[in-house]
C-alpha cells in the first residue's frame, strides 16, 4: 500500500504505522452560519487508539460524523476538505454503505434497536449474508462478551434490545458495532451511560481490540484518554489545537498552554 | 492487513464497488418516488380528463351567461336545450348553508367539550362515537333522509313533502360534523398548555380560559375546520341526491325541494350518450365542482398550516 | 384580554359564584351538544336493527334478489362489493405505501414535498362524483376498460389513496429516527433499514389504515355508479372485466328505484351495509388502542 502523505501532520512518534484515515483541511458547517469545525488536518494510524479530548462544542462529534458520511442524513450539515480512508477519498466512494460497514460507531445516546438482543447483534452479519445459525451464535456471543454484556443477557437473548436499561443498551450498541468487524471503531463518550466497573471492563477490551482495528475515542474524561490513547488530539472551539503522543501531552510536553490548562482541569 | 476473524471480513463489499444491495436501494428509491408523485399526477389527471370530456361543450354550446346566470337546467328540451346551473348552485348552497348552521355550533361545541372538559374514558368513548359517525356511508345517510327524516318532517311541520332543504341540510350537517369536530379538536389541542396554565394561575375559570385564551389562539384551525366542512358539503353526492327531493328550484324556504350540482351529474350521467352535448355539460359541472373544492381545500390547508408554522 | 385577566388577579379567592355558574352552564351546553352529535349513531343503528333486523338471515345474505328485487337476498351485491374492495386494495395499498415511504423516509421539507402533500389533501377533497367523472373519462372510455370491476376499483382506489398514505406515513414517522441512523451506521442501505427496522414496526399502524380504507371503499356509491356497478345483475362476476352489483348501489336502487318494495328489504340492505362499515371501523379503532398499550421502546 502506497502512502503518499507519509510525512504530513505531526509525525513525531517512534515507529510510524501507516495512516488509516487522513483528514486534510476539514471544515464542517451547519446551516448557513454555524461553523462546527474549521481547517482540521490530521492522520489516524492503523491499530492505534486515537483519543480526542476537548470541552463541549469543540467539534468532536461532528468530526466523527464526517468520517463515515453521516452528513448524508444530518440536516444542514456541510463538509469541505478531504477525508481519505485507506487512501480512498470517502467523498468519491461508489458504495457509501460499504464504507459505513467498515466503520463502527458508538454514540453517547445508546440505541437498542426494537429487535431481540440476538437480532441486534446479528443484524450486521445478516446484512452481509451470514445466515447460518451456528455461525451467528458464535458472533453474537463473542461480541456480547467483549461488550461486557453477555453474562447479563445470555439467558434472555430473545428480549427486546430497545427495552434494556440505558447502560445495557450502550453495551449492546458496542456489541453491535463490533459485530460488523469494523476496520475503524469510533466511540463518542461511550462511558456516559455505563457504571465505572463496566467502563473499566470495556476499556480493557478496547486495549485488546487495538490489535484488530483502529480506534477513535472521543471522551470528555481526560483520564480515560490518558489510560487508553496512544496519541491524543485536543479540540477547542472547532479548532484542533494540538496533536501529540498521549504521554507527552500528559507529562506537560505541550505546544499550546491551553492544552495544559484543559488537561489539568482549569476549564471545560 | 487484518487477520481474518470470521467469515464476515471476506464478505464485505468493496467500498468502491456497487453491489446488489446498492442497486436494489436505488431501485426502491425510484419506485417510492413514483408512488410519491402519484398524487400530483392523479390530481392533474383528474382535472385533465374531466376537462377533456367537457371540452366540446366549453367550445361550442357553452355560454358563460347562460351557464352561470340562467336558472333553467333543461338539457333534454328537444327544441332548445338550456344549461343554466344557477338553480343547482342555489340548491347546493342552500343545503350546504343549512348544514353549516347545524354543524358549526355542534361540532365546535363537541370539540370544546371533548378537548377541554371531558377526560379519560369519557373522552375516548366520545371520540370513538364521533369516528363511527364519520364512517357511516353517504348512501346510508341518503336512505335515512328518505325513510326516517322524510316522514318525520311531514308529520312535524305538516308539509306535503319531507324531501327538501331542511332534510338534506340536517343530514349533511350530521355528515360534516364529525370531520369538523376532529379537526377543531386538533386545533384546540395545538394550543400549548402553558396558555391555559397562565390564565388559570390568574384565577380564571375553565370556561374563561377557553373563551378568552384557547378559542382565540385556535381560531385559524377552527376556521380551517369550517372550510373543510363546507368543501365536504359542496362535494357530497348520494345523500343530497336522495334527501333533497331532486327538483330544480331556487328555494324560498327550507321546506322547498331543491337539486344539487353533484346530484344532477349522478342522476343524469347514466342517461346521456357519451360525447353528446348534455354529457359534456355534465362534465363541465364537474370541472366547476373540482375548481371550487380545490380552492376551498387549498384555502383551508393554508389557514391550518399557518397556525402550525407560528 | 389583558385587562380582564388583570382584574381577575384581584379577585384572588378567584372564582366567584357568577363565574362558576357560567362555567357550569357552558359545560352543560357543550355536553348536550356532544351528546346530540353522537346520539344519531345510536338512533340510526337502533332504527335499522328494529326495522331491518327481521329480514336478516343466512338466506338473505346468500341468495339472489328475485321478483324485480322486491324479494330474495343480496348475494350478488355482497359478493360484488367484496370484489370491488379487494381489487381496489390491491391497487391502492402498494401505491399508498410507496408514497408514504417516499414522504416519510426520503422527502425533505421543501416546496416539492409541500406540493405532494397538497395534492394528497385535494385528492381526498375532490367530490366523489368528480372522481366518478374521472373514472368514466380515464378508465371506461380513454383506456377502453369499459364499465367493469376493474374500472370501478381503479376509481375507488384513487379516491381512497389518501387514507392509506396518511395512515402509513403517520405510523412510519412514529418509528424514532435514531433507529434508522443506528442502522445506516452499520452499513445498511435505506432499503435494508426500511425492510428490517421501519416497516416491521409500522406494519400494525398501516393495517389500521388499510382497514379504514376497506370501510371507506365499501360504502362509496357515486364513484362506482357509472364505472362498474350495475343496478340489477343477478349473475356473479367471472373476472375483473365484468360488471357487478354492489351493496352501496343496491341500497340506492332498492330505496329509490323499485316501486312496491316491502319496507323491511331496504332497511335490511342498509343494516348489512352499515354493519360491514362499522365493524371495519371498530376493528381499526380496537387495533389502534391495542397498539397504544404495547410499547416496544
Amino acid at each position: 500500500m502506497v502512502m503518499p502523505a507519509e510525512q504530513a501532520g505531526v509525525a513525531d512518534s517512534g515507529q510510524q504505522a501507516p495512516a488509516k484515515i487522513e483528514v486534510k483541511d476539514l471544515s464542517i458547517h451547519y446551516g448557513s452560519d454555524f461553523t462546527a469545525l474549521s481547517e482540521v488536518s490530521l492522520q489516524i494510524r492503523e491499530n492505534e487508539i486515537f483519543g480526542i479530548i476537548g470541552p463541549a462544542n469543540a467539534g468532536k462529534t461532528s468530526f466523527l460524523k464526517s468520517l463515515n458520511r453521516m452528513d448524508d442524513f444530518t440536516a444542514g450539515m456541510r463538509i469541505s476538505g478531504d477525508i481519505l480512508f485507506n487512501d480512498i477519498n470517502i467523498r468519491a466512494v461508489r458504495n457509501v454503505y460499504a464504507l459505513r460497514s467498515r466503520i463502527g460507531v458508538v454514540f453517547p445516546l445508546p440505541v437498542g434497536l426494537p429487535l431481540t438482543i440476538y437480532d441486534n447483534v446479528a443484524l450486521a452479519p445478516r446484512l452481509r449474508g451470514i445466515n447460518e445459525k451456528a455461525e451467528l451464535d458464535v458472533i453474537v456471543e463473542r461480541c456480547l462478551e467483549r461488550a461486557a454484556l453477555w453474562d447479563e443477557v445470555k439467558d434472555r437473548l430473545n428480549a427486546l434490545g430497545s427495552l434494556l436499561s440505558g447502560g445495557q443498551q450502550q453495551r449492546l450498541t458496542i456489541a453491535r458495532a463490533l459485530s460488523q468487524e469494523p476496520e475503524v471503531l469510533m466511540l463518542d463518550e461511550f462511558s456516559i451511560a455505563v457504571d465505572p466497573v463496566t467502563t473499566m471492563r470495556i476499556e480493557d477490551v478496547l486495549k485488546e481490540l487495538k490489535q484488530e482495528m483502529t480506534i477513535i475515542l472521543v471522551t470528555n474524561l481526560v483520564q480515560q484518554a490518558h489510560r487508553l490513547a496512544d496519541r491524543t488530539a485536543f479540540f477547542l472551539n472547532g479548532q484542533c489545537v494540538e496533536i501529540g503522543d498521549t504521554e507527552d501531552l500528559f507529562s506537560g510536553n505541550v505546544k499550546d498552554s491551553k492544552t495544559q490548562d484543559y488537561i489539568e482541569g482549569r476549564f471545560g | 492487513m487484518q487477520q481474518a476473524q470470521t467469515a464476515i471480513s471476506g464478505r464485505l463489499p468493496d467500498i468502491d464497488q456497487r453491489d446488489l444491495a446498492w442497486y436494489v436501494d436505488k431501485l426502491l428509491q425510484f419506485l417510492v418516488f413514483i408512488g410519491g408523485i402519484s398524487a400530483i399526477i392523479l390530481i392533474i389527471g383528474i382535472f385533465t380528463f374531466v376537462t377533456i370530456e367537457g371540452f366540446g361543450f366549453l367550445l361550442e354550446g357553452f355560454s358563460f351567461k347562460e351557464f352561470f346566470l340562467s336558472e333553467w337546467w333543461e338539457p333534454t328540451d328537444e327544441d332548445e336545450p338550456t344549461y343554466g346551473i344557477l338553480a343547482l348552485v342555489a340548491g347546493t348552497a342552500s343545503v350546504t348553508g343549512l348544514a353549516m348552521i347545524v354543524a358549526i355550533p355542534f361540532s365546535l361545541g363537541a370539540a370544546v367539550y371533548i378537548g377541554e372538559f371531558s377526560t379519560g374514558k369519557t373522552r375516548e368513548a366520545l371520540k370513538v362515537m364521533v369516528e363511527l359517525l364519520a364512517a357511516i356511508p353517504s348512501v346510508v345517510w341518503g336512505f335515512i333522509g328518505l325513510s326516517i327524516m322524510n316522514p318525520l318532517i311531514i308529520k312535524l311541520f305538516d308539509v306535503p313533502v319531507g324531501l327538501n332543504v331542511l332534510n338534506a341540510g340536517i343530514i349533511l350537517g350530521l355528515m360534516a360534523a364529525p370531520i369538523m369536530t376532529s379537526i377543531a379538536e386538533d386545533a384546540l389541542k395545538a394550543v400549548p398548555d402553558r396558555y391555559r396554565e397562565a390564565a388559570e394561575a390568574l384565577g380564571a375559570t375553565r370556561w374563561q380560559v377557553i373563551y378568552k385564551t384557547v378559542l382565540p389562539a385556535a381560531k385559524n384551525g377552527l376556521l380551517g375546520a369550517v372550510l373543510l366542512g363546507v368543501g365536504r358539503g359542496f362535494g357530497e353526492t348520494m345523500a343530497v341526491l336522495m334527501a333533497t327531493g331532486h327538483a330544480i328550484n331556487i328555494p324560498g324556504s327550507v321546506f322547498d325541494s331543491v337539486r344539487a350540482l353533484t346530484a344532477t351529474i349522478a342522476a343524469e350521467l347514466g342517461e346521456t350518450a357519451v360525447g353528446s352535448e348534455h354529457y359534456q355539460a355534465l362534465f363541465t359541472i364537474g370541472i366547476f365542482l373540482f375548481l371550487i373544492t380545490f380552492v376551498i381545500n387549498l384555502t383551508a390547508d393554508l389557514i391550518v398550516r399557518g397556525i402550525r408554522k407560528s | 384580554m389583558t385587562d380582564t385577566t388583570m382584574t381577575n388577579q384581584f379577585l384572588e379567592t378567584g372564582i366567584n359564584s357568577k363565574d362558576k355558574r357560567t362555567q357550569k352552564l357552558f359545560r352543560l351546553l357543550f355536553m348536550l351538544m356532544t351528546i346530540l352529535l353522537v346520539l344519531p349513531v345510536l338512533i340510526i343503528l337502533t332504527t335499522l336493527i328494529v326495522k331491518g333486523g327481521g329480514i336478516l338471515s343466512i338466506d338473505f345474505l346468500f341468495t339472489n334478489p328475485t321478483n324485480g328485487m322486491t324479494a330474495g337476498g343480496i348475494f350478488p351485491a355482497l359478493l360484488g362489493t367484496v370484489w370491488i374492495v379487494a381489487v381496489a386494495l390491491l391497487i391502492s395499498v402498494p401505491v399508498g405505501i410507496a408514497a408514504a415511504i417516499y414522504l416519510s423516509e426520503y422527502a425533505s421539507d421543501n416546496w416539492f414535498t409541500r406540493i405532494i402533500n397538497l395534492a394528497i389533501i385535494n385528492l381526498a377533497g375532490v367530490p366523489s362524483i368528480v372522481h366518478a367523472l374521472f373514472g368514466v373519462g380515464a378508465f371506461v372510455i380513454f383506456m377502453g376498460i369499459g364499465t367493469s370491476i376493474l374500472a370501478a376499483s381503479l376509481t375507488l382506489a384513487i379516491m381512497t389513496l389518501p387514507v392509506v398514505i396518511v395512515a402509513t406515513k403517520e405510523s412510519l414517522q412514529a418509528v424514532p429516527p435514531a433507529f434508522r441512523e443506528a442502522c445506516w451506521n452499520m452499513g445498511a442501505t435505506r432499503t435494508q433499514t426500511i425492510q428490517r427496522i421501519v416497516l416491521p414496526n409500522a406494519v400494525s399502524g398501516i393495517l389500521t389504515g388499510v382497514i379504514l380504507e376497506v370501510s371507506r371503499t365499501t360504502g362509496e356509491t357515486a364513484p362506482i355508479m357509472f364505472t362498474g356497478a350495475a343496478f340489477f345483475l343477478p349473475v356473479l362476476p367471472q373476472s375483473v372485466f365484468d360488471q357487478t352489483m354492489a351493496m352501496s348501489l343496491h341500497l340506492f336502487v332498492v330505496s329509490t328505484q323499485v316501486p312496491n318494495i316491502p319496507e323491511a328489504l331496504p332497511y335490511g340492505v342498509a343494516l348489512v351495509l352499515i354493519l360491514m362499515v362499522l365493524l371495519m371501523n371498530s376493528l381499526s379503532i380496537a387495533l389502534r388502542m391495542y397498539l397504544r398499550g404495547k410499547k416496544k421502546w
